[in-house]
């Protein structure tokens, strides 16, 4: 089939997009996968991974990585004992499950962007990751609309803020 | 009589009392479902000690209460009062609860979470609770490393409490809203913006005695303050809602009105037995009529005594002594006749 944007060229890639119960697949050529910039599915994607991703899946068996038991290292609470209780055993399982929890928690609550209160002691940590994220950020836009030199500033000033983060 | 029950508080007339609740978890410790009895003991001495060694920063005096020394009558009186959940007093681990002198503030250990800070306010002080709370919340920070992270926020065993950890709520008395019907519009509403509507006792309870209890069910995504701005805003809107309602049905017809007002009067002030279900109708009519003046000779903290008192825990606390349910409806009656006389 074609590329559903440009309609020109051969359609090998297909997106499926779940929100909400709600499946939504668009069928694009590679050229308009990567016109379309990073895939905000809710998880940061990088077209590299993805192609990268994509010729995994295509080689190995067909063994789907979610038949792995999910442990936690701390309280040995596995992945299948959260989905029959709804609870989680602690801190780390918020880690150790990481991806697996977005689709319930953006059913639960929403918006998953933390906007609340920040502890005392960590603050300062916190701040200078969050500065640093949206420095990065910056970088992936500057690199895009290939402004280099501004990008090579933003790098420059990524790197001592996360030298930064290393001592503090 | 301590708490919010002893005090008329602003918009009295329609919002009871005001709560605003934070979840929070010590970071390397299992969350209470999971932790062994001696992590339990653990969490009990370092949220004790962060306590009472700095009760004086906020000048309060705080008590604490072992949940394993409790009998069922003395948890269920503490569960009466909403100073702590059903889930607390069902407990099977090391568990209890601070409380401040007064009452407002309760802190819960190894409920579903490790802490659950709390704050009680009479009538609508939502922002004097999250100050409180907040207060208490950087208080115990000093000494205590709660589990959060930068992406998720405060980290809780129940993912609905997740982020923010905060839940804001507002129990109100909306007696013509629901004689009117209205209140199935202010119902709807609530459940498209999000906001939780249950009974007299939270969770899993049903509205008894025209009183609702509103929360916000989301707790990431939003700061604290617009989360307990919401609940504000929304409780502003059914207070005006209610307070035109009640004229509109006295105007219709006053004699009809008042008679309905005055007869459950009557019976309170006559009835020899009254089951706990009528007697919270009746204190909704008299309410009703105490808030709009028809009623005079009573005064609103009796009726807040009777709210309380007439639970079952409470009841049998007055007698000092276990009660069946016939004994307990007719200590209940002489209990309303002595107040409302």
């Amino acid at each position: 089939m074609l590329c559903q944007k440009c309609g020109k060229r051969v359609a090998n890639i297909q997106f499926t997009q779940i929100i909400n119960n709600n499946k939504h697949t668009i069928y694009l050529c590679e050229g308009c996968a990567k016109e379309e910039g990073k895939f905000n599915f809710g998880s940061p994607l990088n077209i590299n991974d993805f192609f990268s991703g994509l010729m995994g899946i295509s080689q190995k068996s067909t063994v789907s990585p979610q038949q792995t038991e999910l442990i936690c290292s701390e309280c040995k609470m596995s992945y299948q004992d959260f989905q029959k209780t709804g609870k989680l055993g602690c801190s780390n399982c918020y880690t150790v499950y990481g991806e697996k929890l977005t689709p319930l928690l953006a059913r639960l609550q929403g918006n998953l962007q933390y906007h609340g209160k920040i502890p005392g002691k960590l603050y300062s940590a916190v701040k200078l990751s969050r500065e640093i994220q949206k420095l990065k950020d910056m970088l992936d836009k500057a690199i895009k609309k290939e402004e280099y030199e501004e990008a090579a500033k933003l790098r420059d000033q990524i790197r001592s803020l996360e030298s930064q983060e290393v001592k503090g | 009589m301590k708490g919010w029950y002893s005090e008329t508080g602003p918009e009295s007339d329609v919002v009871m009392s005001s709560r605003i609740r934070l979840a929070r978890n010590l970071r390397d410790i299992p969350f209470p479902f999971r932790m062994k009895k001696e992590d339990g003991v653990k969490v009990l001495e370092r949220v004790k000690g962060a306590i009472f060694q700095r009760s004086s920063a906020i000048g309060e005096i705080y008590d604490f209460i072992d949940m394993q020394k409790l009998n069922p009558i003395e948890k269920q009186v503490l569960v009466e009062k909403h100073l702590i959940s059903p889930d607390l007093a069902e407990s099977q681990y090391e568990s209890g609860v601070i409380l401040s002198d007064d009452e407002k503030i309760s802190i819960m250990i190894n409920e579903e979470d490790h802490l659950r800070i709390q704050c009680l306010y009479a009538g609508m002080q939502l922002n004097e609770a999250w100050d409180l709370c907040n207060e208490i919340d950087n208080l115990l920070e000093e000494t205590i490393d709660f589990a959060f992270n930068e992406k998720y926020g405060y980290l809780t065993c129940c993912p609905t409490n997740l982020g923010t950890g905060i839940r804001a709520s507002a129990m109100l008395h909306l007696p013509a809203l629901t004689m009117t019907g209205y209140i199935r519009g202010v119902l709807e509403s609530c459940g498209k913006l999000g906001i939780a509507v249950r009974g007299l006792y939270g969770e899993n309870s049903e509205a008894m005695g025209n009183m609702f209890q509103i929360s916000n069910q989301v707790t990431l995504g939003q700061a604290e303050e617009e989360i307990v701005g919401n609940i504000r805003n929304i409780t502003r809107q059914i207070i005006d809602q209610e307070r035109m309602l009640r004229i509109e049905l006295h105007k219709q017809n006053p004699f009809r009105f008042e008679d309905k007002v005055y007869r459950s009067l009557g019976l309170m002030a006559n009835a020899r037995i009254i089951s706990f279900e009528e007697s919270i109708k009746l204190l909704s009519d008299v309410r009703l009529g105490v808030d709009m003046g028809i009623i005079t000779g009573v005064d609103i903290n009796i009726l807040n005594e009777i709210m309380l008192m007439i639970q079952s825990a409470n009841l049998q606390s007055t007698v000092g002594r276990a009660l069946s349910p016939d004994e307990r409806d007719i200590i209940r009656a002489d209990f309303i006749r002595s107040r409302i006389n």
